[in-house]
């Protein structure tokens, strides 16, 4: 390490912090593309049936769509409520 | 038949125009029969640089409705022979552009050009979808900068699905990279994306880095295509990048930044 690149090390790069959220989005972005046309309303169809039985948040469910060149992967998560904490 | 290359980014600003010319001018000069069209109707740019705004009589929307020929409507360049322009409209809207249309024109010029290239406006939306429907080849124009890279990347989707070649089940439209107003001394110091994260974030293959450089407003105040301008940075980036286009090894330049004494004294290598 010479003296310049030393200078340089203690600063965080801003360049690293963009590449890693654009890698990020862009993986994020890329595979809703390829989702299929269905997959909003199906979204929101199951959640409206997991509604009825379960008391969650919009934010406890996330779905993931995933697609490599084998198969097709849709992901449904649910965190379901925490008992303990159940005051009745 | 020509090959149609579009010259798209999805942002705006970041250097699509300035490719246009450069690049068109560049195939001309290899003796290629070049058409190079603005499809930026309503703000038209692409005449003024290449120089030839006061020549504009007819435009690319009097063709489409009939009001003038094709051969009325080109421009022949003042440099060279071989180019050709067909400017935008500027007085009409983007509706006035439609599928059909272009399609036609493309088609006519096809029969007695080699090349055709299409200066998209900005954006995702109509002008930049004629702009890039029927292409062959993409030209991919981005700056290292997080909102150019996420457009550019919303841009190849588009390639991928929206175009003729797509929904035809064609053979894809083939993409290339030109990463515009790079500051390698700028990627040193951590400050600005370099080319290999662009090229890691994209995947695409890179046909060219163009450096930032006085000399792309210098062009443009004098409504001269960069390229011909060669002893500049940017006219030996653009020159670099049609020779690759055409099939030419050329090792990539103005990637590394310029030495400063302080630089030599402590950079090392
Ligand atoms: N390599 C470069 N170095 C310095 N300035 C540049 C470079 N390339 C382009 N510019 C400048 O950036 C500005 C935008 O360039 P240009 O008009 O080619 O972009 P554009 O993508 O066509 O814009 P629009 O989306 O509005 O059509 C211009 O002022 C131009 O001079
Ligand atoms: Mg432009």
């Amino acid at each position: 390490m010479n003296l310049l690149d030393y200078f340089r090390s203690s600063k965080i790069s801003t360049a690293a912090v963009a590449k890693e959220r654009l890698q990020i989005l862009v993986a994020h972005e890329r595979s809703s593309r390829n989702q299929p046309s269905y997959l909003p309303q199906l979204q929101k169809e199951l959640l409206e049936v997991i509604k009825k039985y379960i008391h969650v948040d919009q934010e406890a469910i996330s779905f993931n769509f995933e697609q490599d060149d084998h198969q097709e992967t849709l992901e449904l998560n649910i965190v379901l409520p925490d008992l303990s904490h159940k005051k009745n | 038949m020509a090959r149609i290359i579009v010259v798209t980014s999805g942002k705006g600003g970041v250097g699509k125009t300035t490719t246009s010319a450069a690049v068109s001018m560049g195939l001309a000069k290899k003796g290629h029969k070049t058409a190079v069209i603005d499809f930026d109707v309503g703000l038209r740019n692409l005449d003024l640089i290449m120089g030839c705004e006061r020549r504009v009589v007819y435009d690319f929307v009097n063709v489409i409705n009939g009001e003038a020929t094709l051969n009325q409507a080109l421009i022949r360049d003042k440099h060279c022979d071989n180019l050709y322009i067909l400017p935008a409209s500027q007085t009409r809207d983007k509706d006035s552009l439609s599928l059909e249309g272009v399609g036609k024109i493309l088609d006519e010029l096809s029969k007695t050009f080699d090349y055709i290239v299409c200066d998209s406006p900005a954006g995702i939306e109509k002008g930049a979808h004629l702009a890039m429907y029927f292409a062959d080849d993409a030209f991919v124009v981005t700056n290292p900068e997080v909102s150019s890279v996420r457009d550019s990347d919303r841009m190849l989707g588009l390639l991928a699905s929206k175009s003729r070649r797509a929904e035809l089940n064609e053979e894809p439209i083939k993409e290339y990279l030109i990463l515009s107003r790079y500051s390698p001394d700028r990627v040193k110091l951590g400050e600005m994306l370099s080319v290999n994260d662009v090229q890691e974030i994209l995947s695409l293959h890179l046909l060219g880095v163009t450096p930032e450089s006085k000399s792309v407003l210098n062009a443009s105040n004098s409504g001269t295509p960069v390229i011909l301008d060669e002893k500049s940075d940017a006219g030996q980036a653009y020159a670099d990048i049609v020779a690759r286009y055409l099939g030419e090894e050329k090792p990539h330049r103005f990637i590394d930044e310029k030495k400063g004494l302080f630089g030599k004294l402590f950079g090392g290598k």
